[in-house]
């Protein structure tokens, strides 16, 4: 909300400058965000008298005028402007005065004629951010020769509060005084508001259909109304300076109102009005086209304000186009009515609506306010349109009016909760100061919140009045204490720090990427996966959610291949999203990513590009890390991003874990990527999964190792020759390990070479060669059974 | 025995001459050994009468010293030429870089985060985590933002359907901390957030750490405490000036907004701070009942206080980032520089 400061001083006027004002609200939890002055800087500009206008002898659209600015001599000016005329009061800037955008006054000939100074209009004047139609009228009883900064009072600030939602209090010059003179412990006084005598007796039929959303509802005709007259110069500058624009006398007052007391208001033409005003909710397929020209669908919770014909009004939202004021409006019906939060509270947002009523009663308007306001309305109307009044009318359900509760304050439970025992007296005049009624006892205060804090209902609140005047920095400080109690430490469990660590330590850069990717990308990718999609995505590039890292991992790496960064390690870890909402999983992985170089490019001659076998390596480490690797098998799989021939599927303790493998060509090509890239995703549970070492005695005796080769087919796995040849090597096998794989000459066509050395060892006592001898003829005879493999001689 | 002198002196000749350890071992054999000309004169010494056979003796046998400790003295000589020549054979350019893997790094908001979680759990807090695509109830409900609660409109949600949402803070992640747990609770909850805005400064994921102390007799001091200390220690800035400005949160009450001296002009004014001097951090509060209440807390006995901030503006102060939109392009010059 904008604010002027002037305005403000009306009601409160503390000894502090402007600043001081907005630092003060502002720690008192009102954020001021700017503030501004209400007019640029000009000088040279006083009131002034149009004495004489004559046409200008050689320019069809220039006026010759005289005008008195106080000086004494009459000054003969050149003006533009079509509307002026003799006998107006204008700003007039004279020679030597300067406008805004340092735009300097000289003593000028026009077309031959001499001009001495400048009729301004309001955008010259930096009034009017739009270049208005002509020069600025002052009304008749504006004092020649007067500064025209100080006649308008234009050295003022506009102070712009951004509210938090709870307190629509503060949505008025009414509720910001209050503010302010809390904080200042000063008295607060508004203009005086009388009840008006009603000059006529009529009236207009209201009834309340739906007493929930709208407990209250307050209607006056007033006839005979000018809507044809200007508004007052000083109210379009306070709505001006509010951040208001001028529409006419009817809309400006009661805008007028909103800002000053917080009650919205809203005037209908009587002679559209059919039979009498109903207040209930929009029925089946009704429609309604807005002030602003919209037509719209009403849905059946919207609270509508209806005549005999049907809606007229989106209540407490936006007004109707057929029923507002109009230059042909003679009678006005003045609505001043208290619509309930929830009745208005997602309404609006969801006709994409936004409206200066909508924001405060949503966030709640004073109940009590409707007749003040009616009757402030009331008197601005006459006083400017002139008319007379009706009686004020009032529907009211006073059992759906807002309770006023009594809330208590415990003087224990204040000082607890803020470490400090505030002046008992201190805290009643600030609860008073707000408007609470404050009774004293022993113990605490009985307060009752006053109609218009709509966010006071419980002791808490109360403690936060009360922390927030006193003023938060003059709180004190402590640290908290706590038993130093030992929490359970799992040492099996790696954390996601060590694995992440131990990427880095093998020159992974870390990723983070969106947890949304796009929908064809993701298609391409993993056509089978099932992901949620939001129903409002901030681009339909980020709209489903990511059954996999590889998408993110993969637009990351042509993020920087088209930067010149040919050698890319990337890991990430986060959630993947499968399932439908109703059966979703959101698993935590880690994923990687690697392409180019094996090593970054350097003189030792390495210029080996990555592999499968280069990131299976790096996975490897991470599953070795927490020395569980025995859980963990990788086996030959298909994955639709992944080449058939090069990816494997991870399996920890027999369940799917993973995947790793080269990129598939086709997937490579669809992406228009030019490179090669392996990539791995593994469940970050599992890989977290290690054990505590479980230590085993040394032996003393030697160890045995035999060497054997075998020739199989290309296609067989090591894995499963491994597998084999451990399950018969008896329990005193130590290690197995494949030292050589080799294909060409001297090996069959179709066929590979595999050199195993395997080691045995006894804990008590040395193995003798005939017991090896007979394991090793085991492992040979059940490999050939098993998968046809040959001994090499 | 009239010839030991020219012996000595043709063997020392010899000896001084030798190229190699072998062509010295050689001499020693020689002269030395069982059958060398030295031996050969001791062994003559029989011969000489009782007299002689003393003082020949004596110079034999220190001519035979003299060739030893010589043959000796080149030996180390030699060897320790051959080892200089070796080395100096063997010398290589160590200025030229390391081979193998260089070391990779975390992204700046990760180690932000451990930044974070690891001041919070040196002092006993522990670090808990949870689902991103929440409900209605454990991101709004549970936290006393009712449907149509004005405070739905502060944070532009990303849903899926008309209760199924991207969490728009990790405070679900208290909820279902409170619900699971009794106190005394001391968590931080970092992870990512999601919040339908982009724009210069906003980008529709971002991470968030918030924490929760639930104890008996925990005030408003106390959080004063605890966010000034934080925010002291992840700047490494004792002096670090801290102030707290009422806000408002429909999950805590009171309310506050967490302002900092600005870290980039020691609070003078700059652009980063609009010229204010202050920079927003962060925001907290005490537990409001109603939460409490959600998650069967007695709010009589226990009472507590939340915070919560932006990883990336920590990591931008931190760091000096200019540009939040970095942080997700994934840019391996950006990612590198916080190796």
């Amino acid at each position: 909300m904008k604010f002027s400061e002037q305005w403000l001083r009306e009601w409160v006027s503390p000894q502090l400058d402007t600043q001081a004002i907005a630092d003060q609200i502002t720690m008192a939890g009102l954020e001021v965000d700017a503030v501004e002055a209400v007019a640029a800087v000009f000088s040279g500009v006083v009131v002034a008298e149009v004495l004489t206008k004559e046409k200008h002898p050689d320019a069809d659209k220039l006026n010759v005028c005289t005008v008195n600015d106080g000086t004494g001599e009459p000054v003969q000016v050149v003006c533009g402007a079509a509307n002026v005329d003799v006998g107006q009061k204008i700003p007039f800037a004279q020679v030597g005065g300067l406008l805004p955008g340092d735009f300097k006054i000289k003593k000028a000939k026009l077309r031959g004629v001499e001009s001495r100074g400048m009729i301004c209009s309001a955008s010259e004047l930096g009034l009017e951010e739009e270049a208005s139609p002509g020069i600025l009228v002052l009304p008749a009883s504006a004092p020649v020769g007067v500064s025209f900064r100080e006649y308008m009072q234009l050295d003022d600030m506009t102070i712009e509060v951004d509210l938090t939602p709870n307190r629509g209090d503060c949505l008025s010059i009414k509720g910001l005084a209050r503010e302010v003179g809390v904080l200042n412990r000063l008295p607060v006084s508004g203009p005086e508001i009388a009840a008006i005598d009603a000059s006529i007796d009529d009236t207009f039929s209201v009834r309340i259909e739906a007493p929930e959303q709208c407990p209250r509802y307050m209607g006056r005709i007033i006839k005979s109304v000018d809507v044809s007259v200007e508004t007052p110069l000083w109210m379009v500058e306070r709505l001006r300076r509010s951040g208001v624009r001028s529409i006419d006398p009817v809309v400006d007052i009661t805008n007028y109102v909103m800002l000053e007391l917080g009650q919205p208001l809203h005037a209908f033409d009587r002679d559209n009005l059919a039979g009498g005003i109903t207040i209930r909710l929009a029925r089946d397929a009704e429609r309604l086209t807005l002030l602003d020209g919209q037509d719209i669908a009403l849905r059946p919770e919207t609270l509508v304000i209806a005549d005999d014909k049907g809606p007229l009004a989106m209540a407490g939202i936006m007004g109707g186009e057929n029923s507002g004021v109009s230059e042909k409006t003679h009678t006005i019906f003045l609505e001043s009515a208290y619509f309930t939060p929830l009745a208005i509270a997602g309404q609006a947002r969801s006709y994409g609506l936004h409206t200066d009523a909508s924001h405060r009663f949503e966030r709640g308007v004073d109940p009590e306010l409707a007749s003040v306001a009616v009757e402030r309305a009331t008197q601005l109307l006459i006083d400017i349109c002139g008319g007379q009044a009706g009686p004020a009318t009032e529907a009211v359900s006073h059992a759906h009016l807002p309770a006023s509760h009594g809330i208590f304050l415990r003087e224990a439970r204040l000082e607890g909760a803020l470490s400090k025992k505030l002046a008992a007296d201190d805290v009643t005049d600030i609860l008073q100061r707000l408007g609470l009624g404050v009774d004293k006892q022993a113990d605490g205060w009985s307060v009752t919140a006053p109609s218009w804090r709509f966010d006071v209902a419980i002791e808490e609140d109360l403690i936060e009045e009360v922390a927030r005047v006193h003023g938060y920095n003059n709180l004190p400080v402590r640290r908290p204490s706590a038993r130093l109690a030992l929490r359970p430490a799992n040492e099996a469990v790696l954390t996601q720090a060590q694995l992440r660590n131990q990427m880095v330590a093998r020159g992974f850069q870390e990723a983070i990427t969106y947890s949304f990717v796009a929908p064809d990308l993701q298609a391409t990718m993993l056509p089978d996966a099932v992901s949620p999609v939001l129903a409002n995505p901030i681009s339909s590039d980020l709209s489903v959610m990511r059954a996999s890292l590889f998408p993110g991992l993969v637009r990351a790496l042509e993020h920087n291949l088209n930067r010149q960064q040919a050698r890319v390690r990337l890991f990430e870890t986060g959630l993947v999203f499968n399932g439908h909402l109703d059966n979703l999983s959101q698993v935590p992985m880690m994923g990687a990513l690697v392409c180019g170089g094996r090593e970054a490019e350097g003189w030792s001659g390495a210029k080996a590009q990555v592999d499968f076998y280069d990131l299976k390596g790096d996975l490897e480490s991470l599953l070795t890390l927490g020395g569980a690797l025995d859980a963990w098998r990788f086996e030959p799989g298909e994955h639709p991003s992944l080449h058939p021939g090069q990816t494997a599927k991870l399996l920890h303790n027999g369940e799917p874990a993973g995947w790793i493998g080269t990129l598939h060509p086709q997937v490579r090509a669809k992406l228009g990527l030019k490179v090669d890239a392996v990539m791995f995703e593994v469940r970050l549970d599992s890989l977290s999964e290690g054990v505590i070492p479980a230590f085993e005695p040394l032996s003393r005796f030697p160890e045995v190792r035999r060497d054997l080769a075998f020739t199989v087919k290309v296609e067989t796995p090591v894995q499963a020759l491994l597998d084999c040849a451990k399950a018969q090597a008896g329990d005193y096998l130590k290690d197995i390990n494949l030292f050589d794989v080799y294909v060409g000459k001297g090996v069959a066509d179709g066929c590979k070479s595999i050199a195993l050395g395997l080691t045995w060892q006894h804990a008590s006592r040395t193995l003798n060669d005939d017991e090896i001898n007979q394991l090793v003829d085991s492992i040979v005879t059940q490999v050939r059974a098993e998968l046809g493999a040959e001994l090499r001689g | 025995m009239d010839h030991l002198p020219t012996l000595v002196t043709n063997a020392r000749d010899a000896i001084q001459a030798a190229q190699s350890v072998s062509a010295l071992d050689e001499l020693r054999v020689r002269y030395l050994g069982k059958k060398g000309e030295v031996t050969a004169l001791l062994k003559g010494l029989g011969k000489l009468s009782a007299e002689e056979r003393p003082a020949a003796g004596e110079q034999i046998n220190q001519a035979k010293q003299t060739l030893a400790t010589e043959i000796d003295t080149k030996r180390q000589q030699l060897e320790s030429e051959a080892l200089n020549a070796r080395l100096a054979a063997e010398r290589i350019d160590v200025t030229l870089p390391g081979r193998g893997q260089e070391s990779g790094g975390l992204h700046p908001v990760t180690r932000t985060l451990e930044r974070i979680e690891s001041l919070f759990t040196r002092i006993g807090y522990d670090v808990a985590v949870g689902p991103e695509i929440e409900d209605d109830y454990h991101n709004f409900e549970a936290l006393n933002i009712p449907a149509h609660h004005p405070a739905r409109g502060m944070a532009d949600t990303f849903y899926f359907d008309a209760t199924r949402l991207l969490r728009t803070h990790t405070s679900p992640v208290q909820v279902r901390t409170m619900k699971s747990s009794e106190p005394p609770i001391r968590i931080v909850c970092p992870g990512r957030v999601y919040r339908s805005d982009s724009d210069l400064t906003h980008t529709p994921m971002f991470h968030q750490v918030e924490g929760l102390l639930v104890d008996e007799g925990v005030s408003f001091a106390d959080l004063k405490g605890t966010i000034e200390d934080f925010l002291q220690a992840f700047f490494e800035r004792d002096d670090l000036s801290v102030r707290f400005r009422p806000s408002y949160f429909p999950f805590t009450e009171p309310s506050a907004e967490v302002d900092i001296q600005c870290v980039m002009c020691s609070g003078n004014g700059c652009r980063v701070c609009s010229h204010s001097g202050w920079l927003e951090v962060m925001g907290c509060g005490m537990v409001h009942p109603e939460v409490f209440r959600h998650s069967g807390i007695d709010t009589e006995r226990y009472t507590g206080f939340a915070f919560g901030m932006g990883a990336e503006r920590l990591a931008m102060l931190r760091y000096g980032v200019n540009d939040l939109r970095l942080f997700f392009e994934n840019d391996l010059r950006f990612l590198r520089q916080f190796t």
